[in-house]
């Protein structure tokens, strides 16, 4: 056994064309690759990696949009941003939208697809229910909702009044913002964790349930014993990509109650970080605060996928 | 002007479907260059602000334009507002933008004009028949940055006041001539405001209570107030601050004014009957006069009413700005002067359309001009326009008129106090003045 081990080994070393085959040829295939991926990794570093270099330069230096001459000052953004309590509530503000949108994007997302998946006859119609309102671009969507959300002759409150419900609420305007913002956000996001249920759900085996059956289980077991434990691992994926996309809240926030436009008194931290480098003109400071919310999103990240891939294992 | 213009009154599907041409045509826009070279033609770009309803007038403006110097127009407009000035900016500091953007008076200072912008040459504008003396001198002064003309103006724009003809005559305030009774203080136009609601059955005045920057300038300012800015403070008086928010206050409280409505609601206020009167910029007048025709609407406009002594009101002007260029043909240059001049100098159908008053005296001085209805019946109020206060954080659509807006949209929404109000306003104005200057 040992020498018949041994000589396919010694062979090429020795005296064979000295590896050709297992040494240059990983090589070989390592620079094709390179060819492959050379245009993403052009793009990726000047659109990413080097505004990533150069913002964080920009933390350092009084960098104005107006063009004047930039200066070295150290510290004094990030002092400045650590101690400025707007930026403070607004991140409060961000995180707080991800609290109150995360758990019904992931839980409707969840039931949606649960629901569609059942369905024998219509599921076509369900599947592209659900997911349509993904497609459509954000400032179609705050559109019409903002219409929809006019305190005096929009949509729901016409509806709430008519059924005594109310129907004076401000939705969008002043202090009702954020929840306004959420039930949209979740309305138009939803379908993509739907999706990923969706696809995680058709790939457990028909086979488990049939065992299932046999053994007289009902639809709740089935679904807490054998559904949820087979879909944790996408419930891992859907909960760290919506806490991330949550984390980036600007878009719609932005176009429905910041800019001018309905005077929301709360600003989300992107927003505030938007008005400080684009409308403050104030490019350093911007980067001294994108900095911050990259590392706190990090961190947020990190500490989640820990928390619940243990919970896998 | 505006938070927020309210669109063109109405949107007939057809409009719908040439917008949307219109857009997938901007997918073409990149093919500008190409024409250019091709086909021996000059181009202009213009970005412009002008969602409201003067942005058809200027459209058509820029078809006559072509048709008559056979120079190419590609204008674009962006959302009112901060969106286009940070457009603006990020453009011209690229030195990348269009070659020429209209901009508010107000704003040249905080758009850091000797960084971002370039100057005209008095003699480049003379070639095209523009003469400093064609202008209000005061208007013509706030042109100029660090001794260099930065900014062409084409007109001044303010708050007036519309009414609608068949309510106030039922409301028995109309002159026998069916112009609006004149009134002096708060109190009488409060009575007036009383009878028209009785009219109505809603409300006695429309106004847009996300913009009460603008009402609290013009009130502000009819008391003489001022607000002056240093390097680490300001000076605002409190007790004439005061009186103007406490008009808003009551106005709403009483339910003469809507508690809340942004500039559609406040125009649509108006033109269905909720209410006889709307104290909003002279632009709408576009949009009312489509309604008049689509629907019926016989109104007319005056200035703003005296509130305290005067009938002073918040407005601004729009110019021409040329945005920074990285290189600039000097034909391509020219161009875009003439373009500048002439629409300076056809801006008769600027006023009449649009219903601005045109900063270029020759056309203000014209027998046409003056006969424009309704512009003449507020012709006045070219001396009574009130700009935003001096500062890099001021101006249409700027930080400080923000700030204000959101405080008071809280006062006519009846959830804050005058003095609560005034005392956010001044925090929030603290903030923004120990911001660094990121201008000079």
């Amino acid at each position: 056994m040992t020498t018949d081990i041994k000589a396919p080994d010694q062979a090429p070393t020795a005296e064979q064309p000295p590896s050709r085959t297992t040494a240059r040829a990983p090589k070989r295939r390592s620079w094709t690759g390179l060819w492959f991926v050379l245009p993403f990794t052009a793009v990726y570093a000047v659109f990413l990696l080097w505004p990533m270099v150069l913002g964080l330069y920009y933390s350092f230096t009084d960098k104005s949009l107006t063009g004047r001459p930039v200066s070295w000052i150290g510290l004094a953004n990030w002092a400045e941003a650590f101690a400025d309590e707007k930026a403070w509530d607004s991140l409060w503000n961000t995180a707080w939208f991800t609290i109150l949108s995360t758990p019904p994007l992931v839980i409707l997302g969840l039931v949606f697809a649960l629901l569609a998946h059942r369905a024998r006859k219509m599921g076509w119609f369900l599947r592209l229910s659900f997911f349509a309102p993904f497609v459509i671009p954000v400032s179609v969507v705050t559109m019409i909702w903002v219409w929809m959300y006019q305190p005096d002759g929009g949509l729901i409150n016409h509806y709430l009044a008519e059924w005594g419900l109310g129907g004076d609420r401000l939705w969008i305007f002043q202090e009702d913002a954020m929840g306004s913002v959420v039930i949209t956000t979740v309305w138009w996001t939803m379908g993509f964790n739907f999706l990923l249920y969706l696809a995680a759900l058709q790939t457990i085996p028909p086979e488990v349930y049939e065992a299932a059956d046999i053994d007289g289980a009902n639809w709740l077991q089935k679904l807490w014993s054998i559904t949820l434990p087979l879909l944790r691992r996408t419930t891992v994926l859907v909960i760290v990509l919506q806490m991330i996309a949550s984390l980036r809240i600007f878009d719609q926030y932005y176009l429905m109650a910041g800019g001018g436009m309905n005077l929301s008194p709360e600003n989300v931290f992107i927003q505030y970080m938007y008005n400080s480098g684009f409308v403050g003109f104030r490019v350093g400071y911007a980067s001294a605060l994108s900095y911050i919310l990259f590392v706190f999103i990090l961190l947020i990240a990190f500490v989640q996928l820990r928390l619940l891939s243990r919970k896998e294992d | 002007m505006m938070n927020n213009p309210s669109p063109p009154g109405v949107l007939p599907r057809r409009t719908l479907l040439a917008g949307s041409a219109a857009l997938a045509g901007l997918g073409l826009a990149g093919c500008g260059a190409a024409s250019e070279a091709f086909g021996g033609k000059t181009t202009v770009k213009q970005w412009n602000l002008l969602a409201g309803s003067d942005g058809a007038v200027m459209t058509a403006m820029h078809e006559e334009f072509t048709a008559e110097t056979g120079i190419d127009l590609q204008a674009t407009t962006f959302a009112w507002g901060t969106p286009f000035y940070t457009k603006l900016v990020m453009g011209a500091s690229g030195g990348n933008a269009a070659d020429v953007a209209t901009a508010h008076l107000s704003r040249l200072e905080s758009l850091s004009p000797w960084t971002l912008m370039e100057p005209y040459g008095l003699d480049e504008i003379a070639e095209f028949g523009l003469k400093p003396e064609d202008f209000p001198a005061d208007v013509w002064e706030k042109c100029f940055s660090h001794d260099e003309l930065y900014a062409l103006p084409l007109d001044t724009h303010a708050l007036i006041n519309f009414y609608n003809r068949t309510v106030c005559e039922q409301a028995g305030v109309l002159n026998p001539d069916r112009t609006l009774l004149e009134t002096h203080g708060v109190e009488e136009y409060f009575d007036l405001l009383r009878a028209v609601k009785e009219v109505t059955g809603e409300y006695g005045t429309s106004l847009d209570t996300n913009a009460g920057w603008r009402q609290f300038w013009a009130w502000y300012r009819q008391q003489d107030g001022e607000w002056i800015f240093h390097e680490d403070g300001y000076e605002l008086d409190d007790d004439k601050a005061l009186a103007a928010i406490d008009v808003m206050y009551r106005m709403a409280d009483e339910g003469l004014c809507p508690r809340i409505a942004d500039g559609a609601q406040c125009a649509a206020n108006f033109e269905n009957g909720s209410g006889g009167l709307v104290q909003v910029g002279n632009w709408e007048v576009t949009r009312f006069r489509a309604f008049n025709e689509a629907q019926g609407l016989d109104f007319s406009a005056t200035e703003m009413p005296d509130f305290f002594g005067n009938r002073r009101t918040q407005g601004d002007s729009h110019s021409f700005v040329l945005p920074r260029h990285n290189t600039w043909s000097a034909e391509s240059r020219a161009a875009t002067i003439q373009y500048a001049a002439w629409m300076i100098k056809h801006s008769l159908e600027w006023g009449a359309g649009g219903g601005h008053t045109p900063a270029y005296l020759p056309v203000t001085q014209s027998q046409e001009y003056q006969e424009l209805e309704p512009n003449a019946e507020y012709s006045g109020v070219v001396d009574n326009v009130q700009f935003d206060p001096a500062v890099w954080f001021s101006g249409s659509a700027a930080r400080l008129a923000n700030e204000v807006s959101l405080v008071l949209a809280g006062v006519y929404g009846g959830r804050t106090t005058p003095e609560q109000a005034l005392e956010d306003i001044k925090g929030r104005t603290q903030t923004l003045v120990e911001l660094p200057n990121p201008i000079d």
